[in-house]
């Protein structure tokens, strides 16, 4: 369980750490918390000639409040947005999500930026931005450019990252005040990735839904957003034949993996479940 | 593969070493500083023997490179016991309430508690299971090692422990 030999960099900056992913090419990787690429090395399946460590650079940690945005560095680990008043007031989902990631030992290292661009299926994070309507703030030897979240997932480890560049922060928008929220997940234990899970964001009016976004995690080769389940349950009371109808709507774009955590009709079955649970518990928390 | 000089603070001593980036921070503590109390156990970040306390961090030092810890704090295991020597709450906790059979779990599971009663020195039975969520035992069922930690729990804040009926 010894990794490859490798070179590491620690740069000072956002401009030197692109500026090493450039000069050394493909075979350099930033590194983050090292939770998902260090047990990928030890493994051999990942033999990286160089690694970046990120976590010399500042500017890259912390959550601040920017008018209706919430902006988070992608090097602020899941402890710190566990640990943030700000994250927990006026995003709660997220402190909910992140207390579901992996154990105590690994959310003191485990960041969100590495979790986001990992493009791992079984991370919980990317499902949640994209249902929170994220912003991934990528830099460049070209410079910086926004990609949406909904934008960014292509395929199992697969992203819209281009060669050299790495995402540098997340701008998510704050659910308007009142909204209900879940993060609903099942898992075999503590550490796991998700069987099937779901999160779910709505508002309601005269206890109907008004708005309503889902997203789900681990039941496709990248996270997705169930739009047709989401509008199935816009303008309802959320009453038992709704909840059906959001449920078969969010399974039929599913298409996961069979593996340890059950074959395919399971995955899919438990997944309609988790969005049920979900769009339940946001309901009842709604103001 | 050029070694990388490093240099961290261990158990409250300056230590330094001649690494290749590679090693990971359980084999540095316990190859080159000779403190053997960390133990390695699955080495896929999910069983926490290798726990250790890094800057007040928990951390599996099996996933993490003796590079990545350059200029930290860290405690482990050796360094848990009160400066006269005596045994710390934790440690007296483990011991009066027998919070272990064979044993190798027990460091990672004293050096995680360690920073679990830093956070919160009064933690339900439910805090303290999920606050060791990561650190597995195939022996005690975990039953006394709650116990050993609400017993630390109770003498940090000097009041007299009792034990939950069961």
């Amino acid at each position: 369980m010894i990794p490859g030999p490798f070179s590491y960099h620690r740069p000072a900056s956002v401009a030197d750490a692109v500026k090493l992913l450039v000069d050394l090419g493909e075979d350099a990787r930033p590194l983050a918390g090292g939770h998902s690429l260090v047990p990928m090395m030890k493994l051999r399946l990942a033999t990286p000639a160089h690694l970046i460590d990120l976590r010399g650079i500042a500017a890259l940690k912390g959550v601040s409040r920017n008018g209706n945005n919430l902006v988070i560095g992608a090097m602020t680990t899941q402890h710190e947005l566990l640990a943030s008043d700000e994250v927990a007031k006026s995003m709660p989902i997220l402190h909910e999500a992140a207390l579901l990631i992996a154990d105590p030992q690994v959310r003191y290292r485990g960041t969100i930026g590495g979790n986001v661009a990992n493009g791992d299926p079984g991370n919980d994070m990317p499902a949640l931005m994209m249902t929170l309507g994220a912003t991934y703030h990528l830099e460049g030897a070209g410079g910086a450019r926004d990609v949406a979240a909904a934008d960014f997932y292509q395929g199992a480890y697969f992203t819209a990252l281009e060669p050299g560049e790495i995402l540098t922060s997340i701008t998510v928008p704050v659910p308007a005040a009142g909204h209900g929220y879940a993060y609903e997940k099942l898992k075999r234990k503590v550490g796991d990735y998700a069987t099937a899970a779901a999160a779910v964001v709505l508002t309601m009016a005269g206890g109907k839904v008004a708005t309503c976004s889902i997203g789900l995690t681990n039941v496709h080769e990248t996270p997705l957003l169930a739009t047709d389940a989401a509008n199935a349950v816009i303008g309802t009371s959320l009453d038992a034949a709704t909840l059906k109808k959001a449920a078969a709507a969010a399974s039929a774009i599913m298409s996961p993996a069979a593996d340890a955590r059950g074959p395919v009709e399971y995955r899919k079955h438990v997944g309609g479940i988790m969005v049920t649970r979900a769009l339940q518990r946001a309901a009842a928390i709604a103001k | 593969m050029a070694k990388t000089h490093v240099t961290m603070k261990v158990n409250g001593a300056e230590v330094e070493g001649l690494v290749e980036p590679r090693t990971l921070l359980v084999h540095f503590i316990r190859e080159n500083l000779q403190l053997t109390g960390t133990h390695i156990g699955c080495e896929t970040t999910h069983c926490g023997a290798c726990t250790v306390d890094i800057d007040g961090m928990s951390v599996k030092s099996c996933t993490m490179f003796a590079v990545q810890a350059d200029g930290s704090d860290i405690i482990t295991v050796e360094g848990i016991a009160n400066a006269d020597g005596t045994l710390s709450a934790l440690q007296e906790g483990f011991r009066m309430m027998h919070g272990l059979q064979c044993g190798f779990c027990t460091p990672g599971m004293i050096v995680r508690a360690h920073r679990l009663l830093k956070e919160n020195p009064s933690p339900s039975e439910p805090e303290i299971r999920m606050g060791i969520s990561g650190n597995i035992c195939r022996c005690t069922g975990y039953q006394n090692i709650v116990k050993a930690i609400q017993y630390a729990s109770a003498k940090i804040n000097g009041v007299e422990f009792q034990e939950a009926a069961e």
